[in-house]
């Protein structure tokens, strides 16, 4: 397979495995160039990619905009604060605004989930969803996936245990959809008000004791609690949290084993994770930001070889 | 579809056994020289070569990368199928060294283009030199021609020319294929 199945990367929903294979064997080629003296190519010179944020966002936004400029691409960027969506602007209004000043490919973060597949039924470009609200974060689970495929050789047969705010977790969701469908074990560890009642239809288990989840893992992606979503209080206090769901280096080497730890990023240090598991040999959240640019080189390379001239 | 050998293996043995030749006269003892072989097709000739500019010449270091141009040609979003990487493997500066690309076939000069482009990622080159197997004349795209080559052939653009190895393809052979 040397082409992707789908023209917008709205999920991990709508991909299949070899998707998945061809955007992880194509990164690997873009995490040399990457590693170059000079790190760019040539391929995209002659398409424009628009930037759309209607939601905070630092690293994601970052990762998006040196992805598109290693690959040459003409890039704009677009954030919600300073737009006329403050005027009152559809979103179909203001992407269509944009798309007329002939841009190919829109990566798009948007608070409302389907934000990203209702867009690309409205307009012509292809879409790349960079977080739609708390449903999905396609390339924030691809660039995980294959950092524990660089870590850990495969991902198939691994154990993975997802902690903390699945509730609100998009990053949550992407990565149960990518694990499942490479064929690793996937359990879900947090408090109860944090976990979706219906979550193991997605064939994932619930483990409500940390110490159990990780024990039986290999790679244990640490989530942060998303206090800006939480209209409700879902568990008594910060401390009571980071006391039963707090992964701290006593716990890590009382363990028969050493297991792998990620992060997506932003950390509240101290509350999921202490400093010392952050910065330690084990984490491999900064490995996470570099495979981050290359995964996404190989997810706009690929989506940007089916725009048809 | 018919096809015709070009060259048999022995005449690619003696062939590479000149090109190596022809190699050491400019080079010497590669102290400031680096092969690369274009991907995928070149690296088996780049490979041949280095083995035979070793063992047969007794040249004691010659450095040898891999290129791949996937990213750099001018056709991406132009063809049919889409276009495939290969691996880069070039751990060494090529700055201020003699380069000399080794590639199986040289036809329009397009990839030699897009491998010229490459190259400068990796440091300025002193010189670059273009070393082909088989030299299609007559059907240049572009103003590039060879430093070293083992055969030059007419052959009319329906026609291919296809270049096996004995340790990818089981024989060392190179036909002219018509369609």
């Amino acid at each position: 397979m040397s082409e992707l199945s789908v023209d917008h990367l709205l999920g991990i929903k709508y991909l299949k495995e070899e998707d998945i294979q061809l955007i992880f064997e194509t990164a690997d080629h873009f995490k040399e160039v990457i590693n170059r003296p000079i790190k760019k190519v040539p391929s995209l010179r002659d398409i424009t990619i628009a930037n759309m944020f209607f939601e905070n966002s630092t690293r994601t936004k970052l990762s998006f905009e040196l992805a598109e400029k290693r690959l040459s691409a003409d890039v704009v960027n677009f954030s919600a604060s300073q737009s006329s969506v403050a005027k009152g602007e559809t979103l179909i209004d203001t992407v269509n605004n944009i798309l007329s000043m002939k841009v190919d490919m829109v990566v798009m973060r948007h608070p409302n989930p389907g934000a990203g597949v209702f867009l690309s039924r409205h307009v012509n470009a292809s879409i790349v969803n960079a977080g739609d609200g708390t449903h999905e974060h396609p390339t924030q689970a691809l660039l995980d996936s294959y950092s524990i495929r660089e870590r850990l050789g495969d991902v198939a047969g691994k154990n993975v245990v997802i902690v903390g705010d699945i509730l609100h977790s998009r990053v949550a969701l992407s990565n149960i959809f990518a694990l499942k469908l490479q064929g690793a074990n996937v359990k879900v560890c947090g408090p109860k008000t944090l976990i979706p009642k219906y979550i193991t239809s997605l064939g994932v288990e619930v483990e409500t004791n940390l110490r159990a989840a990780l024990e039986w893992c290999d790679v244990a992606n640490m989530l942060r609690v998303q206090n800006e979503r939480m209209d409700i209080s879902y568990f008594p206090t910060t401390r009571e949290y980071t006391q039963q769901f707090g992964v701290n280096k006593k716990i890590l080497d009382s363990l028969d084993k050493e297991i792998t730890i990620m992060h997506p990023g932003p950390i509240n240090r101290g509350v999921e994770i202490t400093s010392d598991v952050a910065d330690s040999k084990q984490a491999i959240i900064l490995n996470q930001v570099e495979n981050g640019v290359a995964v996404r080189m190989a997810v706009i390379y690929l989506l940007a070889s089916k725009i048809k001239q | 579809m018919s096809q015709k050998v070009l060259l048999s293996s022995k005449e690619i043995h003696i062939i590479l056994h000149r090109l190596a030749c022809q190699l050491i006269e400019n080079h010497l003892d590669f102290k400031n020289t680096v092969l690369i072989g274009i991907q995928p097709r070149g690296v088996f000739l780049a490979e041949r070569l280095s083995k035979i500019l070793k063992e047969d010449y007794k040249v004691k270091d010659v450095a040898l990368g891999y290129l791949d141009i996937t990213f750099y040609r001018d056709d991406f979003r132009r063809g049919e199928k889409p276009l495939e990487a290969n691996k880069t493997n070039i751990n060494f500066l090529v700055e201020d060294k003699k380069v000399v690309f080794i590639d199986d076939v040289l036809y329009t000069g397009r990839s030699i283009r897009a491998a010229l482009t490459a190259i400068q990622s990796f440091g300025r080159p002193s010189e670059i030199e273009l070393l082909t197997l088989i030299d299609r004349r007559f059907s240049r795209h572009l103003p590039i021609q060879p430093d070293y080559r083992g055969r030059q052939v007419d052959a009319i653009n329906q026609e291919k020319v296809k270049v096996l190895w004995e340790e990818n393809d089981g024989e060392d052979v190179v036909y002219l294929v018509n369609n």
